[in-house]
């Protein structure tokens, strides 16, 4: 099968993808963006987020197929050339990475959340972010980036 | 601010970002950006991709393997099984008693039989798939306590126990008639999953020399390197290794999963093997938390001082030994908890059984006891009258206190201390009272709450917990590092290389601080981790900072000493030794400031120095269980309030306390961040977080029904950190890593039975437990 689409503003062409291919799949293995990561690959983690014509969904759960002529965001295309994104830029000052496995997809969910409503309250960041599941930081720090950048981005 | 920043009359200023501050990650940006290569992101020309065949019983005896079909399907290179295994046939921790790939007998459900390499994933698990493996099924021994009894088929060819622990401290039965109140009590502990979200992942390439080099995500990276060797019948010196990013570990990453598969894969096709777990694959490849039955008495005066503790503890170790006398080891050794206790008969088993191997995990032995003693103290302070927190501060541990080792605690024993924060930190508001307006998400079960708060009733609970930092048992606990000091285009730069694993918890940070603090530098790298240094010891423990951190220090002082001889040469006697101090890239005097740029010293010269740093030794335990076996101990409590639904058995945890004394907080950004996911993944073995094994089987590997915490189920936590410098540690410093897994749980259970009023034996404590529609334990 052969797949054409937008990635991250560029037109990629690829072939030879297998129909049972997820999307995912294609990101990490075919284009050689590992950013949108491999935690579950079922849809309960939201680690391999990525935005889909604008709509955020786990790319583990849409075959490659699905995205035929779609246009689609990763966390590689997030930073605006070498500057970070005010998201990307909180989430380290705060101490919201450590191992920084499930960080795109947080990153990824918590952009959706900014872009849709810009001054959340904690239980809208949190309803937001229940997609995403974090093992190291206990979520808190995480809460306090989407706030820090909030704030940066409304002043 | 700037005064103490500022040294010697205004010239000089301290170097920034050394130790004890909130220094940032220096990996941040790449994790920020999707870039961080983490085991699974690898990829090299032309490789290939690995799958496991597992057996699919728990006990059974392999008649014959079949591979020719899974040779037959297109695309695939290799299909190998325990025959191609040129070296040693099994692997372990402690004991090699685990198959590379099993023959004769599988002994658990997702055990290893045979491997294949493929031109791409899917065709490799298609392969896989079509191994034909002809078993004798056996019925698997799943009950520990029917393991440990002497008519018990035996799993291995010494038995079924890995370990019986005794512990013989003071005289229980001489003192048991003098206590006034005794209380009696059966826990059972569930199989906690470490759910790093990262998969078992890793890459090997073929060096062409007949050698290997995998690019692996590990805690233990000389350890790895030791069992990979064995099994592949090569020289250590033909296999090397290097630490790939690692998204989270816990004590999964500390047993082997794919490293000998991949490396005879590769080793076999002459081409690189990449293999990267599923998450149901990766419930199966990693050994998990033991789930534990524990028994407990114990014995107090009037006034709720402890005469005497009782326990028995069993440990259901599955189907390989992994670390499993370790554990045993912690688990015995605490029993007691942060208590002193003149008398004590503990007795800890860890056993065989045909369930899911067990092994490490954050907390390693000391969790699961933690629930045991702490819902004991709690039935006493019931019993003679007292509360949670002043029965705890009677009998609380002091420096010099001894433990049920007969060993004593010679560093800080805050827990009086710790005691006295929780106390102190204000209670959170109530929900409002009927009539008024709630919001549906402040309730037990959130937005799907069915109910108005009827049923609500609020809780609160308090644990303490106690933990060993470091290897113990007399076990050669060191770490190694190398320090390079040069400088270029006018600028000093340090470069730290060790073999200590970065699992995210902040070594990396930390290890650059250090050589700040040391040399004066601005600029300070931390090579990846490989086996081209020395051994760091395991990424476990919570004993990296500690000990890989004294070896960075004790490396960085080397490098200054021999760049202070360079200065003393070159200002020719002009100033006294001891007044020679390197601070943001000058080569400074204590009392004149800055005498010339590092830089300018160094020159064309590269500084490079190695040194080995080690603990307090331990030793090992004697018959009577007494001895001096852990090296550092360090102290955490939390204080948990809830609201339960307690007709619909909903949970909402209001927040959580913790207090921890931390030695010295080298980065108190990253010190809070471990002990907010710490104490969140005990939050999470309360209340949610087990994996159910029925007749050796798991019946819920994923993580659509092993549930961890989300950030809805995640309260608010206050962090207290205390800073009492640990002796004979560098900096001060004692672990963080373990200790707020540890209380966190315990405290949301006797949150949970303040709230209810129930016994809640079983942890984690499921709906039916909280609205008393079923029986707890399993075994009765």
């Amino acid at each position: 099968m052969r797949l054409e689409c937008v990635v991250n503003g560029e037109p990629r062409d690829v072939a030879g993808v297998r129909e049972s291919e997820s999307l995912l799949q294609v990101l990490r293995e075919r284009m050689k963006l590992p950013g949108a990561k491999n935690a579950c690959e079922q849809g309960e983690c939201g680690s391999c987020s990525v935005f889909l014509d604008g709509k955020l969904v786990c790319s583990c759960l849409v075959l490659a197929g699905q995205a035929e002529g779609a246009e689609i965001v990763t966390i590689e295309g997030l930073a605006d050339g070498d500057a970070l994104s005010p998201l990307q830029e909180a989430f380290i000052e705060t101490g919201a990475v450590q191992c920084g496995f499930c960080t795109p997809g947080f990153i990824l969910a918590a952009h959706d959340l900014l872009q849709r409503q810009p001054s959340p309250s904690d239980a809208e960041i949190r309803e937001a972010l229940a997609g995403n599941l974090c093992r190291c930081t206990g979520y808190a720090k995480i809460i306090e980036a989407v706030r820090v950048a909030a704030d940066r981005m409304t002043t | 601010m700037a005064s103490a920043n500022v040294l010697a009359g205004d010239q000089l200023t301290r170097t920034r970002e050394g130790i004890g501050e909130r220094t940032l990650r220096p990996d941040g940006t790449l994790k920020v950006s999707g870039e961080f290569a983490y085991s699974s992101d690898l990829w090299a020309e032309d490789m290939l991709w690995g799958a496991t065949c597992r057996s699919p019983h728990p006990s059974a005896r392999i008649r014959s393997i079949d591979t020719s079909a899974a040779r037959a399907v297109p695309g695939v290179v290799a299909v190998l099984t325990h025959e191609d295994v040129p070296g040693r046939k099994t692997y372990g921790l402690e004991e090699p008693d685990q198959p590379v790939l099993a023959w004769d007998l599988v002994r658990y459900q997702g055990e290893p039989v045979a491997i294949v390499a493929a031109d791409h994933p899917a065709t490799a698990r298609e392969a896989a798939r079509r191994i034909v493996v002809d078993y004798e099924v056996l019925e698997p021994l799943v009950d520990p306590d029917e393991a440990l009894d002497a008519s018990a088929r035996a799993l291995h060819p010494a038995g079924n126990v890995v370990r019986h622990l005794s512990i013989r401290h003071g005289s229980v039965e001489e003192h048991a008639g003098t206590a006034d109140v005794v209380v009696r009590g059966e826990y059972e502990i569930g199989m906690q999953d470490q759910a790093m979200l990262g998969p078992e992942s890793g890459l090997a390439v073929p060096d062409g020399d007949g050698g290997v080099h995998l690019y692996i995500a590990t805690q233990w990276l000389h350890q790895d390197l030791n069992q990979v060797a064995a099994s592949l019948g090569l020289e250590q010196d033909m296999v090397r290794l290097t630490q790939a990013g690692i998204g989270g570990a816990f004590g999964g990453r500390e047993d082997l999963s794919m490293q000998i598969h991949a490396c005879l894969l590769a080793l076999h096709t002459d081409r690189a093997v990449k293999m990267s777990y599923s998450r149901e694959e990766s419930f199966f490849g990693h050994v998990h938390r033991h789930p534990a039955r524990m028994r407990y008495e114990h014995g107090a005066t009037t006034d709720g001082r402890l005469v005497y503790v009782k326990a028995r503890l069993v440990l259901d170790g599955g189907a390989y030994a992994s670390t499993s006398r370790s554990v045993c080891l912690v688990s015995g050794t605490f029993a007691v908890g942060p208590y002193e206790c003149p008398n004590a008969e503990i007795d800890a088993y860890a056993v065989y059984t045909n369930n899911p191997p067990c092994g490490a995990m954050r907390g390693f032995g000391a969790v699961q006891v933690c629930f045991g003693y702490e819902a004991q103290m709690d039935k006493l302070a019931a019993a003679v009258g007292l509360d949670p927190l002043e029965i705890r501060r009677r009998n609380a541990m002091r420096t010099g206190g001894l433990m049920p080792t007969g060993q004593p605690v010679v560093g800080p024993a805050p827990v009086e201390e710790v005691l006295r924060h929780l106390q102190e930190t204000p209670m959170p508001e109530q929900l409002p009272g009927d009539g008024e307006r709630l919001d549906q998400r402040e309730l037990p079960g959130g937005v799907a709450n069915v109910t108005r708060g009827e049923g609500l009733r609020r809780g609160v609970g308090y644990a303490v917990s106690i933990k060993n930092i470091g290897f113990c048992e007399g076990y050669d606990d060191y770490s190694t590092a190398r320090v390079r000091l040069w400088a270029s285009h006018g600028e000093p730069i340090a470069e730290v290389h060790t073999a200590a694993c970065e699992v995210g918890q902040g070594l990396v940070t930390i290890h650059a601080q250090i050589a700040r603090t040391e040399l004066g530098v601005r600029r300070a790298l931390v090579r990846p981790a490989d086996t081209t240094v020395g051994n760091a010891g395991s990424s476990s423990a919570s004993r990296q900072t500690v000990i890989t951190g004294g070896a960075v220090k004790a490396a960085c002082e080397a490098v200054r000493e021999r760049v202070l001889e360079l200065a003393r040469e070159r200002l020719d006697g002009d100033v006294e030794a001891d007044d020679l101090i390197l601070e943001d890239c000058y080569v400074a005097s204590r009392s004149r400031g800055p005498l010339m740029p590092l830089a300018d010293l160094l020159g064309e010269q590269v500084i490079v120095e190695e040194r080995e740093w080690r603990p307090r030794p331990t030793l090992p335990l004697d018959e009577n269980g007494q001895g001096d076996v852990h090296a550092m101990i360090a102290f955490a409590a939390h204080r948990a309030v809830v609201d339960v639904d307690v007709e619909l058995g909903l949970v909402r945890v209001v927040e959580l306390t913790a207090v921890q004394d931390v030695g010295k907080a080298l980065n108190p950004l990253a010190v809070e961040g471990q002990i907010e996911g710490g104490t969140a993944q005990g939050m999470g073995l309360a209340l949610m977080e087990e994996i159910r094994v029925q007749g050796g089987r798991i019946l819920n590997p994923s993580f659509t029904d092993y549930l961890i915490p989300t950030i809805v189920d995640m309260p608010p936590v206050r962090v207290e950190i205390l800073e009492l410098a640990q002796p004979d540690s560098p900096y001060g410093v004692n672990g963080v890593g373990e200790p707020p897994m540890i209380s966190s749980g315990p405290a949301v259970m006797a949150a949970l039975r303040a709230a209810t009023g129930r016994e809640l034996a079983h942890v984690p404590a499921r709906p039916e437990h909280l609205a008393g529609l079923s029986g707890e334990l399993s075994w009765r």
